[in-house]
């Protein structure tokens, strides 16, 4: 294994950065999920909810691809 | 893909082997060309919504909704008049059943006075037979009775001849009559 | 990158598929050039053809199942628009639903093997987003006047914390068009190398079974992904026109 230090920390910084992609994974988890719990409450009101859902989910989601793209741009880009 | 050098832009973004050099996103190299036919694209799409698809559509999703709205509009007139039909129904039914009634009542009724007639015709003749026999059997009585007096009369009569004297018819008479009357001592 | 990836024994280039190259041949890609973004964004425009007219040419009163495809994916766009923008917001309907047709056939096609997805490039998407973006901003201030400033003066809080609050508002409104391009081409990227991933690592007979059985499975999820991208990309841009239509919260 041969290589110089910053190439190490390309990788050791895109590995970190893949960790915000799993922790939106929770964020987007936790919106679907409460959504649930809310619907199943009042089923009624789910079915006009769906798109403010999908919106919470993009805006959750958002955030773990920008650190997904982090990661790409140090393993690519850099 | 990789050994594709012919076809390869080989450049900034792409290596000499046709593989990617950083990320092919971010070669700006080709950004001209992507917005030119990006352009393009959504210019062709939306002249091909515009022109053809969506009045298409709208059209016929407004003729098929205006297809329901008839249709339901016609339903709600055969319901309509299906309830009056049924309405119509109901009151020849009822009317029926108030003439059967009628019909019955002016039945009985007519019934009822033969009835009556015939009973009363049949009092009548009963009572006339019946004045008819007490008549008859008066006159039986009577005759009964004359009978009776004529015997005693010549019973009487015979008796006080075979008793030795005349007989006075008078007073025969008037005997055997006093005694026919009940009051005899 | 490449070179770093063979070390390990595997020849995986996650991102050689997103290559832009000239179609007939040639090295340089000029801005007039035809290539692989033409072939498969013509694709996706005679696509859309098909659906759209094609299947709605018989204009029937009972539709047959192109034509159902064709008024569903209408009347799918078409609530969108009316139930997040309002009544008004039903004139820019031809627009969100050029937007809409073009991101989903490209996600779409782009999931044919060896195709070439056109809306996993930043380029394409920052277009499209930013043509949202200024048209948005444009409306709002020519229907509202100074009244759209009012968007980012939120009336419902203390007067104290309202000028903190619009430097918010004033960034991530301009944050909008960065995320909302982004969020779709990374999605539609990091799907795809994904998948590369897996194919590369099919190369191991040892791991070769599960290797496609992951395949298959993100194949899947990339299927729901690439629609509701799609659907993503269009109800956003609803919910910016709203924004622009009624300025009051």
């Amino acid at each position: 294994m041969e290589g110089n230090i910053a190439e190490m920390g390309q990788f050791i910084g895109a590995g970190v950065a893949g960790l915000g992609a799993g922790l939106a994974a929770l964020g987007v988890g936790n919106v679907a999920g409460n959504f649930l719990a809310g619907a199943l409450r009042n089923p009624s009101a789910a079915a006009g909810q769906t798109a403010t859902l999908f919106i919470g989910i993009a805006f959750a989601e958002a955030l773990g691809i920008f650190s997904f793209l982090v990661a790409l741009l140090l393993m690519f880009a850099v | 893909m990789e050994s594709e050098e012919t076809a390869g832009a080989v450049g900034r973004c792409v290596g000499p082997d046709g593989g990617a050099i950083g990320m092919p996103q971010l070669c700006f190299d080709w950004f001209p060309n992507q917005i030119f036919w990006l352009i393009v694209a959504l210019g062709a799409i939306y002249l091909i919504l515009t022109r053809v698809a969506l009045p298409r559509i709208e059209a016929v999703i407004a003729e098929r909704n205006g297809a329901i709205t008839n249709d339901i509009a016609a339903a709600e007139e055969l319901k309509l008049k299906a309830a009056e039909a049924e309405r119509a129904y109901e009151r020849a039914l009822a009317d029926a059943r108030a003439e059967a009634q009628k019909i019955g009542a002016e039945t009985r009724a007519e019934i009822d006075a033969e009835v009556a007639t015939a009973t009363e015709k049949a009092e009548a003749e009963i009572a006339a037979r019946t004045a008819e026999s007490q008549k008859r059997i008066g006159e039986i009585r009577d005759t009964a009775v004359q009978n009776v007096e004529a015997v005693a009369k010549d019973v009487a009569a015979e008796i006080v001849a075979s008793l030795g004297s005349r007989a006075d018819p008078a007073a025969v008479e008037k005997a055997v009559a006093r005694h026919m009357t009940g009051d005899a001592p | 990158m490449a070179d770093e990836a063979t070390g390990g024994g595997f020849s995986i280039y996650p991102m050689d598929q997103f290559i832009v190259k000239p179609l007939f041949g040639g090295d340089v890609v000029h801005w007039y050039t035809p290539t692989n973004v033409t072939l498969w964004m013509a694709l996706g425009v005679a696509g859309i053809a098909l659906l759209m007219v094609a299947g709605s040419s018989a204009r029937a009163v009972i539709p047959s199942r192109g034509q159902s495809m064709a008024e569903l994916t209408y009347g799918f766009i078409h609530k969108m628009v009316e139930d997040v923008a309002g009544r008004d917001g039903l004139k820019y309907f031809p627009y969100i639903m050029t937007l809409f047709l073009f991101i989903l056939f490209g996600n779409m096609l782009g999931l044919v093997p060896t195709a070439f997805t056109t809306t996993s490039h930043i380029a394409v998407t920052a277009v499209m987003a930013l043509a949202v973006f200024v048209t948005v901003t444009a409306i709002g201030f020519v229907k509202n006047g100074k009244d759209f400033l009012s968007l980012f003066w939120v009336e419902s809080a203390p007067l104290v914390l309202r000028p903190v609050l619009a430097v918010i508002e004033l960034i991530s409104y301009f944050v909008r068009p960065v995320s909302h391009s982004v969020r779709l081409a990374g999605a539609i990227t990091a799907g795809h190398a994904v998948m590369k991933v897996f194919a590369g690592f099919a190369a191991a007979a040892a791991i070769a079974p599960l290797a496609i059985g992951g395949m298959v499975a993100i194949y899947a999820l990339e299927l729901l992904v690439a629609f509701i991208q799609a659907y993503v990309f269009t109800i956003l841009t609803c919910v910016y026109l709203r924004d622009a239509l009624h300025p009051h919260h």
